[in-house]
């Protein structure tokens, strides 16, 4: 997609610099005049969002280190001497626990978006299993900052998840008594958490910049999933065009997002993480944050140990497959009539895990959940693989520009584009 | 195809039916705490000072014989956001208390008169103190009003999140400690509380009409007292409540504005290209 830079610096200085390191044409050509198709949705905005959540969660983590003691007997103390004592110390920590929530909610979107458009199918392959890396390192990351605090949930979920490990056959228990660095969750596991909390964000921002490197070889895909053909009729410059829409949109996010931090802090938190970690007293119910619990209802459908962690981590490394299991030459779901029906029961099976993750694991609730996991996997294994090859997709537009056109009610474009279609994808 | 995806469709809304009430009658084990009138509830929720002051005054005389509240300093109380008493107040309250301090230069240590800067002395010297008195340890006050709550269960906890009338609710522990205060309803079982989870109680009820002589004229009585003391806990677990809120409308109105600068911006922008 974008060829040689086209940048020419304007200043002598500018010249110079650019001879012996062209970043300001790097920035240029990826930022400026990078080509981005006219009919993008405003679900192609959460790319940008997500940056800038990692930026958000970066300079407020930074900070609040400043201030945090990772010792058992003071982290507790610690974060209260952070929402009591510190100037804007309550905004900081409100900003990043919340922070942590808003990062998935876009992840999601952001991951049913490319689900629902095909953006993982060729040629965006690598491009998707760079995005898989990321959402693992990014739920690693979330699972050990959620323990920093040292609340009742934070020991708990920290046991619970650990414990997850000695399920590995032969060597499952040194394994937990290795990542623990003793014989239970104590003071050496809270450091090391500390520690991977603070290095993991940084090779987050590694792999967002292969992303975007990748992203940027290979070109958006669209709405249509139909591949640019004609950069001058199907595309608009990055600047101002994306600039401005992804601009608009991150405004908007961050008064959702605000929202939250300002009105409703705790409402996705849980109160017994307000109640000192205490060893010897176990919460009635132990429940991870919301943006595990799909998995964590994964995790709990299997009604042997070893079953549901191969389950729950088999249900993001399906995730890498994915470009792969789907046999349709149709990318866009909007194509793609049955495949859009099977997508929509998968979403409301997401949200429905999520739910009986937050439930005890007993009667209907177990039931529920083992029937929503099948279906987890069936939609990957079973159903991409044969609806590619039996579903009629709906003819596609000849490109990019004459479905725009078609939408802005030329009769005649849509007719032409609907004649093209067969041997386009 | 039409057929296909039709049925496909009444599949998933039938699996949806099925699920929904199987899972809605997981049902709760004790009753759900009513919601109170809270001044500080909100967008724009402020504390009430004369009810913070009073609701120390309960802490103070009954609530602080077994409960200690070691993350709030005496200077915390003349702070603005909080019940805002004058800072002479504040020293001769401070000056009441005996602080524990040393070594001094003989190596020993002392019993001297509270400071302000010195935290909320603890009624007994550790844990196991408390228990051995009691019988069992009573949870610090400090954050219980952000470690106790009630979900109101799917799909009402999501109207608790949004910006709508009876919504963007936060108030979940204070109801709770206003219920568990009112709960005690076996005259024989002093244990036996309505709203603790399993319903058995150490503390037996620690407040009755009359308990605490009000200067002020509000009425004397156990729900007065109980949402006075709430409310003053409420204030403890989150002393910046009134900053954040404040300062959370500023950003909401500086962000929406901006946002539709953007957008007309963004209009502007894309006006001469077909998208």
């Amino acid at each position: 997609m974008s060829g040689p830079s086209t940048y020419v610096p304007k200043s002598a200085i500018g010249r110079w610099f650019e001879s012996r390191l062209p970043i300001m044409g790097l920035m240029h050509s990826s930022f400026v005049v990078y080509p981005t198709p006219k009919n993008l949705n405003y679900f192609w905005t959460f790319g940008g969002i997500l940056s800038l959540m990692l930026g958000v969660q970066i300079i407020t983590g930074i900070v609040l280190v400043m201030h945090y003691t990772p010792h058992v007997d003071y982290a507790f103390q610690s974060v209260e001497h952070i929402m009591r004592d510190v100037n804007w110390g309550w905004f900081l920590r409100y900003t990043h626990a919340n922070g942590a929530s808003m990062f998935f909610i876009a992840v999601y979107i952001h991951m049913l978006r490319g689900l629902y458009y095909g953006s993982y199918k060729a040629p965006r392959e690598v491009l998707w299993i760079l995005g898989v890396v990321i959402f693992l390192l990014m739920m690693a990351t979330a699972f050990m900052g959620y323990v920093l605090p040292w609340g009742q949930m934070s020991f708990w979920g920290a046991t619970v998840i650990t414990n997850l490990f000695s399920a590995i056959p032969m060597v499952g228990e040194s394994i937990t008594t290795w990542l623990w660095g003793g014989y239970a969750v104590d003071n050496p596991t809270l450091n090391r958490f500390f520690s991977l909390h603070y290095l993991l964000p940084f090779m987050i921002a590694a792999v967002v910049g292969l992303h975007v490197w990748a992203l940027h070889v290979s070109g958006q895909n669209n709405p249509t999933g139909v591949e640019v053909k004609d950069v001058k009729r199907d595309t608009v410059p990055f600047t101002p065009y994306a600039t401005i829409k992804d601009g608009f949109a991150m405004v908007v996010f961050l008064a959702f997002f605000s929202w939250f931090i300002f009105y409703v802090p705790n409402y996705l938190g849980h109160p017994d993480n307000y109640i000192d970690a205490n060893p010897m007293v176990t919460p009635a119910h132990i429940v991870p944050e919301w943006y595990f619990l799909p998995f964590y209802a994964i995790l709990r459908a299997i009604p042997d140990k070893l079953g549901g962690v191969l389950a729950m981590f088999g249900s993001i490394a399906v995730l890498a497959f994915l470009p792969w299991l789907d046999t349709s030459r149709v990318k866009s779901a909007s194509f793609r009539p049955v495949y859009r029906v099977f997508f929509w029961v998968f979403v409301i099976c997401g949200i429905g895990l999520g739910y009986l993750g937050a439930m005890p694991a007993e009667g209907g609730y177990v039931i529920a959940s083992r029937i929503f996991t099948v279906y987890y996997f069936a939609f990957f294994l079973i159903i991409m693989p044969l609806l590619g090859l039996f579903e009629t997709p709906k003819p596609l537009p000849a490109s990019i520009a004459d479905s725009v056109l078609a939408r802005g009610g030329s009769a005649s474009a849509a007719a032409a584009g609907a004649a093209h279609a067969p041997e386009n994808k | 195809m039409i057929k296909t995806k039709l049925s496909l469709s009444i599949l998933g809304l039938a699996a949806a039916l099925v699920a929904g009430p199987a899972l809605a009658a997981g049902g709760h084990d004790t009753k759900l705490p009513e919601r109170q009138p809270w001044s500080f509830a909100g967008p724009f929720g402020k504390f009430d000072r004369a009810q913070l002051q009073r609701g120390f005054q309960v802490y103070r005389e009954v609530c602080a014989n077994c409960h200690s509240m070691k993350r709030v300093a005496f200077r915390n109380l003349s702070e603005p956001g909080g019940p805002q008493f004058s800072e002479a107040q504040i020293k001769a309250l401070a000056a009441e208390y005996k602080v524990k301090d040393g070594p001094n230069d003989a190596g020993d240590m002392f019993d001297r008169p509270g400071r302000p800067s010195d935290k909320f002395p603890a009624p007994f010297a550790n844990e196991a103190a408390a228990r051995a008195a009691l019988g069992a340890a009573p949870p610090d006050f400090s954050l219980l009003a952000k470690a106790r709550g009630y979900s109101r269960g799917f799909p009402l906890f999501l109207i608790d999140s949004l910006p709508i009338p009876g919504g963007a609710y936060q108030e979940h522990g204070p109801d709770y400690i206003v219920a568990l205060l009112n709960g005690y309803s076996k005259a024989d079982d002093p244990n036996w509380n309505d709203f603790m989870p399993g319903n058995k109680i150490a503390m037996a009820a620690p407040l009755a009409d009359g308990a605490v002589d009000y200067t002020d004229g509000s009425p004397k009585t156990l729900l007065q007292y109980s949402r006075d003391v709430a409310a003053f806990m409420m204030w403890a677990a989150e002393p910046k409540l009134e900053e954040r809120k404040k300062t959370g409308f500023r950003v909401m109105a500086f962000l929406l504005v901006f946002a539709g600068l953007l957008f007309y911006t963004k209009k502007k922008v894309w006006a001469d290209v077909a998208h």
